[in-house]
């Protein structure tokens, strides 16, 4: 017992959730998603906005690994001629005759890898006049794949600063709220109740309303996390400022205060740590959303702007019936979204038992 | 003088009128008057309720008076800001009820220490002296040295106890305020740590102000009683007198029940007049009239 070494409360609770297989799984597959929006320029095959018109709407190709005579060729993709069917329907046939093999690192658009080391290598990528759609193409003849890889930059993204901003917004007053009480309490609470008050999809709206349309790219990105983050602060601010009236009157925050520790340094030390375990599980179950919220503002086309890739604003694409019925494949940066945000929940939901282990056996009976 | 509290006054409001105006006040600690000299421990007791450790806060500032003074060493830090306060925090020192939540869970005890050290800046420059400092106190409070690197859940509340009364020596007090410090352990630990407190009194020239209502363990540790009821003294001498010969009946009450546990009939209400004073009754024996 004595050479054995201590953990502290995370560090027991981390030991608990290493334990739940689901939960690991999901954050395998965010660990997946997120590391390949950090490396999607080397990752995916085109740059986000590399377009061939006459791919427009081409469904996901097959790799061939055999060629007809049942030769082992290499990976590779045929070409695609545009056809019309006996409905007048467009159709995507292979042509046999045009072979362009698949290859692992091969030259592409050019990039700065991790931002700054350009380079022009891809992961993989086809050779000569071929064009490689895994998962189809967009109605511009942009590869999906490559979008959604880009567009897990910004969706995934926004959703960690979505929440770091709120959740530094929400503790910081909640936690001198409650700490404080009186007036100053009073003040901040009926602030915080004003957002709460009006509906949130409502309150996005207005505040994207009050931000310039000739912004660029960047600036709306930045504009939509800042409304998304004003919309989440103000429910945590009223739970953490609960839990910092009860903290501050333990024992500990008294002979903090009694050894003249500044309040700041309370609060910082001695009463925001222990709304910990409840501000993580917080915290995984509110990014899905600001994802979600960052979809809903691209899909209404308030969001990020073409050509720039987002999750949202590429499912903004299968707005219409008709391109959904042709190209189905369209709907697929819905199952990132949709997975994305199963993980997170299914990690806050292990964790909360991790931490909190009365909840967990009180939740069993 | 180590310390003074001339005509200290705390009302608590307890209800309010429809306007949000204080309609009721909660008399926590109604004009009190009480000497303290260095080295001559005092105990405050009586029942729960009855005010003793809102006196107890009052003194080191947790809240603020609503009036009278608080002398310390001849200086009257009643309205002192946080920043004039500095010196004196150092001087008062409180340990509190419940080991289990004054130390913080997230800490080590490492780290509990560092934390009260960190305020002397410049006092324990390096680490290597901190660590010097915070082994020569656990072993004043006869705990092992190699502790230092594990949380306060792995102790036991006696543990815990000499932990928080080691974090209250760091800054070298005068005077230590034990708000029930003994009354949550079980007897066999809380003798131990009364002997440990007696012990220490000696090495570091402490003043204990001991608040409780242990009157067995008071006994043992306190020069004087004064005998708390609703906010009032109402009876104060030194520890023999007190319980050899209690004069107030709410004094006689307590030694009863407490002692002897033997309930005593309460023949007619205690009343304390709006302008009673103790009175010194002989001696030195005060009580209140």
């Amino acid at each position: 017992m004595t050479n054995k070494k201590s953990l502290s409360q995370l560090q027991i609770a981390w030991q608990n959730f290493k334990k739940n297989r689901t939960a690991m799984v999901c954050v395998f597959i965010l660990g997946i998603f997120y590391g390949s929006a950090l490396f999607a320029d080397f990752l995916s095959p085109y740059s986000y906005d590399n377009e061939d018109r006459n791919y427009s709407y081409c469904p996901p190709m097959k790799v061939h690994w055999v060629d007809a005579a049942g030769r082992f060729t290499g990976p590779q993709v045929y070409g695609m001629t545009l056809k019309f069917d006996e409905y007048h329907k467009r159709i995507f046939v292979e042509d046999n005759s045009q072979r362009f093999p698949v290859r692992l690192f091969v030259q592409g658009d050019p990039y700065k890898f991790l931002g700054f080391i350009p380079s022009r290598t891809h992961l993989f990528g086809v050779l000569g006049e071929g064009r490689l759609h895994l998962l189809g193409a967009d109605t511009r003849g942009r590869d999906l794949l490559s979008r959604i890889l880009y567009g897990g930059r910004i969706s995934l993204s926004i959703g960690l600063i979505g929440v770091f901003i709120s959740f530094s917004l929400g503790l910081l007053v909640g936690g001198v709220a409650g700490y404080y009480g009186g007036k100053i309490d009073n003040f901040l609470m009926r602030f915080c109740e004003v957002f709460m008050m009006v509906p949130g999809f409502y309150l996005m709206l207005a505040l994207r309303s009050a931000v310039p349309d000739n912004f660029n790219s960047l600036q709306i990105y930045l504009a939509v996390v800042v409304i998304l983050s004003f919309i989440g602060w103000a429910g945590l601010a009223r739970i953490i400022r609960g839990m910092s009236i009860s903290l501050k009157e333990r024992e500990y925050v008294l002979a903090a205060k009694v050894m003249g520790l500044s309040d700041f340094t309370i609060i910082r030390k001695h009463i925001l740590p222990h709304t910990l375990s409840y501000s993580i599980v917080a915290i995984m179950l509110s990014i899905p959303g600001y994802i979600l919220g960052e979809a809903a503002l691209s899909l209404i086309g308030l969001g990020i702007q073409d050509p720039t890739a987002s999750w949202g604003n590429l499912l903004s694409e299968a707005m219409g019936i008709v391109p959904i019925h042709f190209a189905p494949w369209i709907l697929l940066p819905g199952v990132f979204i949709f997975l994305t945000v199963i993980c997170f929940n299914v990690i806050g939901d292990t964790l909360r038992d991790c931490l909190d282990p009365t909840l967990k056996t009180e939740g069993n009976h | 003088m180590l310390l003074e509290l001339k005509n200290i006054k705390k009302y608590f409001p307890a209800r309010k009128d429809f306007f949000g105006g204080t309609k009721e006040y909660v008399r926590a600690v109604d004009r009190v008057d009480l000497q303290l000299r260095a080295g001559e421990n005092l105990s405050i007791v009586g029942e729960s309720g009855c005010g003793k450790t809102t006196l107890a806060r009052l003194i080191v500032k947790l809240y603020p008076a609503d009036s009278g003074e608080i002398i310390f060493e001849g200086q009257d830090i009643t309205r002192f800001s946080f920043a004039q306060m500095k010196p004196f925090r150092s001087r008062v020192q409180m340990v509190f009820q419940d080991p289990y939540s004054s130390l913080d869970p997230r800490f080590t005890i490492f780290s509990v220490f560092q934390e009260a050290m960190h305020l002397e800046q410049g006092r324990y420059p390096s680490v290597d002296e901190q660590k010097k400092r915070m082994e020569e106190l656990l072993e004043a409070v006869q705990l092992p040295a190699d502790i230092l690197g594990r949380y306060p859940h792995e102790f036991s509340g006696g543990e815990r106890q000499r932990i928080a009364i080691a974090r209250a020596l760091i800054m070298n007090p005068q005077l230590l305020i034990l708000d029930e410090a003994v009354s949550s352990l079980d007897v066999l630990v809380q003798e131990q740590i009364i002997q440990l407190l007696l012990d220490l009194q000696k090495r570091y020239q402490l003043t204990y102000l001991f608040i409780s209502h242990n009157l067995r363990v008071v006994r043992r540790i306190s020069a004087r009683v004064a005998v708390m009821y609703k906010g009032k003294i109402v009876e104060l001498a030194a520890t023999g007198k007190v319980f050899k010969n209690p004069q107030h009946p709410y004094t006689k009450e307590l030694l009863a029940a407490a002692l002897d546990y033997r309930p005593v009939k309460r023949t007619t209400e205690i009343v304390l007049g709006e302008n009673s004073q103790l009175v010194d009754t002989g001696g030195g024996h005060f009580v209140i009239q």
